[in-house]
C-alpha cells in the first residue's frame, strides 16, 4: 500500500495517489484549489509545494510534538528526584476554636488538636524545643504544652490579656505584651516568675528582642509607636512613631533593620535601629481592592533578610517584599483574613494562618507559590515551628 | 462513487498487512499535519481565541469567583488558573469540529474522496481522521499551556506529563463528535450552524467557566444540563490530570461518550445504511 502526495509535472497539479501493489498503477485524485490553496498561499508562484527540501524541513518541524513528552518525562524525573521536606511540626493557635492544632509540615495536614484556654493568640517554641506555649488572652494566662505528650502541662505567670510575646536570644526570658493593662511582663523561664512589669504606650501588642538580646521592641496600637527598649535597665530608650495600629515587629537575622507592620496606616515602616529612625515606608496596592482592605500584620523575614512575607489581613493576600530594595515583588492569594506566619527551620516553606476561613496557607519559599491551604479549627490566628536557629 | 477499483478488492479478500495500515494511517495523519502547518492562521486562531478568554475575560471576572477551595486545587485560586481546563477543551472542542468537519469537503472533492473508495475498512479510516485531528489539537494545547505559563498559570510540572493522557481521550471524544455531525450538513458553509447549536452550548453549559457548584445554587434544571454535558466531564478530566489527579466519573462518561460518537459515525458512513446515503446533496447519491 502506497499513499502520496505528488505534483504534477506543470507545477500546477497536486495529486493524492495510493496503490495496492508496487508496480500497480495508482488510484490518482486532482487536490481541488480549495485544497491546494493553503500549500500556496504565502509563497511565490514559482515555488513548487511539493520540492524534497520543503517536505523535510516540515518533517523536522512536525517531529517536536512526538519529542515533547520525552522532555516532559524528563522533567517528572527530574521534579521526583528533587529532595522532600524534612518533617517538622507546626502548632497553629484557633482563635474562636480554643485549640491548638498541629500540622506535620511534611504530610501537611493536622495530625493533633489540642484544647487550651480561652482566646488563644500569640504562640511560640521554646528553644529546646521540648514545649510551645500559648498566650490565652481571655483566660489571663500563658499555658504550656508538651511537644512530645501534646498536653497543657502547666502555665506562666503572664498578667492580664496576655497576646504577643517574644524570647531572648538566649531563651530565657520572656517579654510579655499585656494589651490591657498597657505593660510589658517579663517572666524567667527557669524559675517561671515574674521577673519585671515595664509600662509602655497604650495597647502594647507586638514584641521582639533584638538578635543581640540588648534591645526589646513592643509596639503600642493606640499610641502607634515602637518602643525601644533596654534590656538591662528596662527603661524605653526611644519611641519611634509609625503608621496607625502598628501589630507586629521582627528583627532582620543580622540586627540590621527593625520593620513594623501598621494594619490601620497599611503600611510596613523600616527602621534604622541604631539612630531611631523610620528609614522606608513601604506601601501596598492589590489591583481590584480598596486601601482598607489592606492591612499588614505578620511580618515573616527570610534568614538571608533578602526576601519579606508580609501578611495583608482582608487583602486575602501575602505580599513577597524585597528586603533590600523595599520593592513589592509578588501578592500571593490565600485564604480569607491572613494574620501570622512561621517559617519551617529549613526555610522551604512558610505557613500562615487565614483568620476567617479557618484554614492554613503553606507557600513555597523558593517558588513563591501557594501549595495548599489546610483546614484547622475555628479562626486560626498564630503559628510556631520549631526555633529557627 | 461506491464503485472500488477492482484490483482492490481483490486485495481486500486477501486482507492487509499492518504495515498496509500504518501506511495508510500515516499519510492520512500526515496529511492533516501538513493541512495544519500550512494553515498558519489557522493555528494562530485557535490560540487567540482562549488566549483572550484568559487575558481578557478572565481579567475581568478576576474576583468573582467563589473562595472555596474545591478539588482537585489544594488552595485559593485565581480565575485564571481555573478557567484554563475549560479552555483546553475548548480548543479541542474546535480544533475537533473543524477537522472532521472538512470532511465534508475532504469527501467531495479532496483525499478521502479516493480513501473512502479504497477497500480499507471504513473504522480504520475515519478513526486514522480522528486520531490526526487530535493529535493537531494537543499541539495546540501544549502551545496554549505555554503562553499560560507566562500568565502564572503554573500547574505542577508532573501535570503536564499526566494531562497528557487525558488530552487524547477528549481530542477523540470531540473529533468523533464532529464526525457524527459531518455526515448530517451538506454544506462547510453550515459551520456557523455548528457554532450556534454545537460548540456554544457546550461550552457554556459545562463547568469550564464557573464551579458546578455555583450552578447548581443559581438553577438546578441548569446544573442537571452541565452535568449531563460530555463537555463538563472532558473539561474536569482534564482539570484533575493536569494536577496529577484521576476523575473515574469524567473518566468513564469521556471513553463513553467516545465510544458512541465513534459507532455512529461509523455507521452513518456507512454507504448502503448510513444517513450518508439519505444525505442529498452534491456527492450525496452514492
Amino acid at each position: 500500500m502506497r499513499i502520496e502526495m505528488m505534483q504534477g509535472k506543470s507545477g500546477t497539479e497536486d495529486r493524492v495517489a495510493w496503490s495496492t501493489e508496487p508496480g500497480e498503477s495508482p488510484l490518482t485524485l486532482s487536490l481541488s484549489p480549495w485544497e491546494r490553496e493553503p500549500l500556496n498561499s504565502s509563497r511565490s508562484a514559482q515555488h513548487r509545494p511539493f520540492s524534497l527540501r520543503e517536505k523535510d524541513r516540515m518533517r523536522g518541524c512536525a517531529l517536536w510534538p512526538l519529542q515533547l513528552p520525552f522532555a516532559l518525562a524528563a522533567a517528572v524525573v527530574l521534579a521526583f528526584t528533587a529532595q522532600p521536606a524534612a518533617a517538622y511540626e507546626a502548632y497553629i493557635s484557633n482563635e474562636k476554636g480554643n485549640t491548638v492544632s498541629v500540622i506535620d509540615t511534611d504530610k501537611l495536614e493536622v495530625v493533633k488538636t489540642i484544647p487550651v484556654g480561652q482566646r488563644p493568640r500569640g504562640i511560640a517554641m521554646t528553644k529546646d524545643g521540648k514545649s510551645v506555649i500559648v498566650a490565652a488572652g481571655d483566660s489571663n494566662t500563658i499555658q504550656i504544652i508538651d511537644t512530645k505528650t501534646k498536653e497543657v502541662t502547666g502555665s506562666l505567670p503572664s498578667g492580664i490579656d496576655p497576646e504577643l510575646f517574644a524570647f531572648d536570644p538566649a531563651g530565657k526570658l520572656l517579654y510579655v505584651a499585656n494589651e490591657n493593662d498597657n505593660t510589658v511582663t517579663v517572666i524567667d523561664m527557669e524559675t517561671q516568675r515574674q521577673a519585671g512589669s515595664i509600662q509602655v504606650g497604650v495597647e502594647p501588642e507586638g514584641m521582639t528582642v533584638s538578635p543581640d538580646g540588648k534591645t526589646v521592641i513592643c509596639t503600642s496600637e493606640t499610641s502607634n509607636m515602637a518602643h525601644f527598649i533596654d534590656a538591662k535597665t528596662h527603661e524605653i530608650v526611644s519611641s519611634v512613631l509609625v503608621g496607625a495600629r502598628p501589630r507586629f515587629a521582627a528583627f532582620k537575622g543580622d540586627g540590621s533593620e527593625l520593620w513594623v507592620s501598621s494594619e490601620v496606616g497599611g503600611t510596613v515602616s523600616v527602621i534604622d535601629p541604631v539612630k531611631h529612625e523610620v528609614k522606608k515606608k513601604i506601601t501596598f496596592e492589590v489591583p481590584g481592592l480598596r486601601r482598607e482592605a489592606i492591612q499588614p500584620v505578620g511580618l515573616n523575614i527570610a534568614k538571608d533578610g533578602k526576601t519579606v512575607f508580609v501578611s495583608l489581613g482582608p487583602a486575602n493576600r501575602v505580599a513577597v517584599v524585597d528586603g533590600q530594595t523595599y520593592e513589592v515583588r509578588k501578592y500571593l492569594l490565600v485564604g480569607q483574613r491572613v494574620w501570622h506566619g512561621a517559617f519551617t527551620p529549613d526555610q522551604k516553606y512558610l505557613l500562615v494562618t487565614n483568620g476567617l476561613s479557618n484554614d492554613v496557607s503553606v507557600i513555597d519559599v523558593a517558588g513563591l507559590k501557594v501549595i495548599k491551604s489546610i483546614q484547622v479549627g475555628r479562626e486560626p490566628w498564630g503559628v510556631a515551628i520549631e526555633a529557627q536557629e | 462513487m461506491s464503485m472500488a477499483h477492482p484490483s482492490a478488492v481483490v486485495n481486500s479478500r486477501q486482507g492487509f498487512s499492518l504495515a498496509q495500515y500504518l501506511t495508510c494511517g500515516r499519510g492520512i495523519v500526515w496529511r492533516e499535519a501538513l493541512r495544519f502547518l500550512h494553515q498558519r492562521e489557522r493555528f494562530v486562531s485557535a490560540l487567540v481565541r482562549p488566549l483572550v478568554w484568559l487575558f481578557i475575560f478572565a481579567a475581568g471576572f478576576r474576583q468573582s469567583l467563589g473562595i472555596a477551595i474545591i478539588p482537585p486545587y489544594e488552595t485559593y485560586i485565581p480565575y485564571e488558573v481555573y478557567i484554563v481546563p475549560g479552555l483546553l477543551a475548548m480548543i479541542q472542542l474546535f480544533n475537533g469540529m473543524q477537522s472532521s468537519l472538512s470532511m465534508v469537503y475532504d469527501r467531495e472533492t479532496g483525499s478521502m474522496r479516493t480513501l473512502l473508495v479504497s477497500p480499507f475498512p471504513r473504522w480504520f479510516l475515519l478513526s486514522s481522521k480522528l486520531v490526526a485531528g487530535t493529535l493537531v489539537s494537543i499541539l495546540q494545547v501544549y502551545a496554549f499551556l505555554a503562553i499560560a505559563w507566562f500568565w502564572e498559570v503554573e500547574p505542577p510540572l508532573t501535570g503536564y506529563f499526566t494531562v497528557l493522557p487525558a488530552l487524547v481521550l477528549s481530542g477523540l471524544m470531540f473529533g468523533a463528535l464532529g464526525m457524527l455531525l459531518s455526515s448530517l450538513i451538506k454544506q462547510l458553509e453550515n459551520f456557523a450552524g455548528i457554532m450556534n447549536f454545537v460548540i456554544f452550548p457546550m461550552f457554556f453549559a459545562s463547568s469550564a467557566l464557573y464551579p458546578l457548584w455555583q450552578v447548581q445554587q443559581a438553577s438546578l434544571p441548569l446544573f442537571r444540563i452541565c452535568w449531563l454535558n460530555p463537555f463538563t466531564h472532558a473539561a474536569e478530566l482534564i482539570r484533575f490530570a493536569l494536577y496529577g489527579k484521576l476523575d473515574p466519573l469524567s473518566l468513564a462518561v469521556v471513553l463513553g461518550c467516545t465510544a458512541v460518537f465513534m459507532a455512529g459515525a461509523i455507521g452513518a458512513y456507512d454507504p448502503a445504511r448510513g444517513l450518508i446515503a439519505l444525505r442529498r446533496g452534491p456527492g450525496g447519491n452514492g
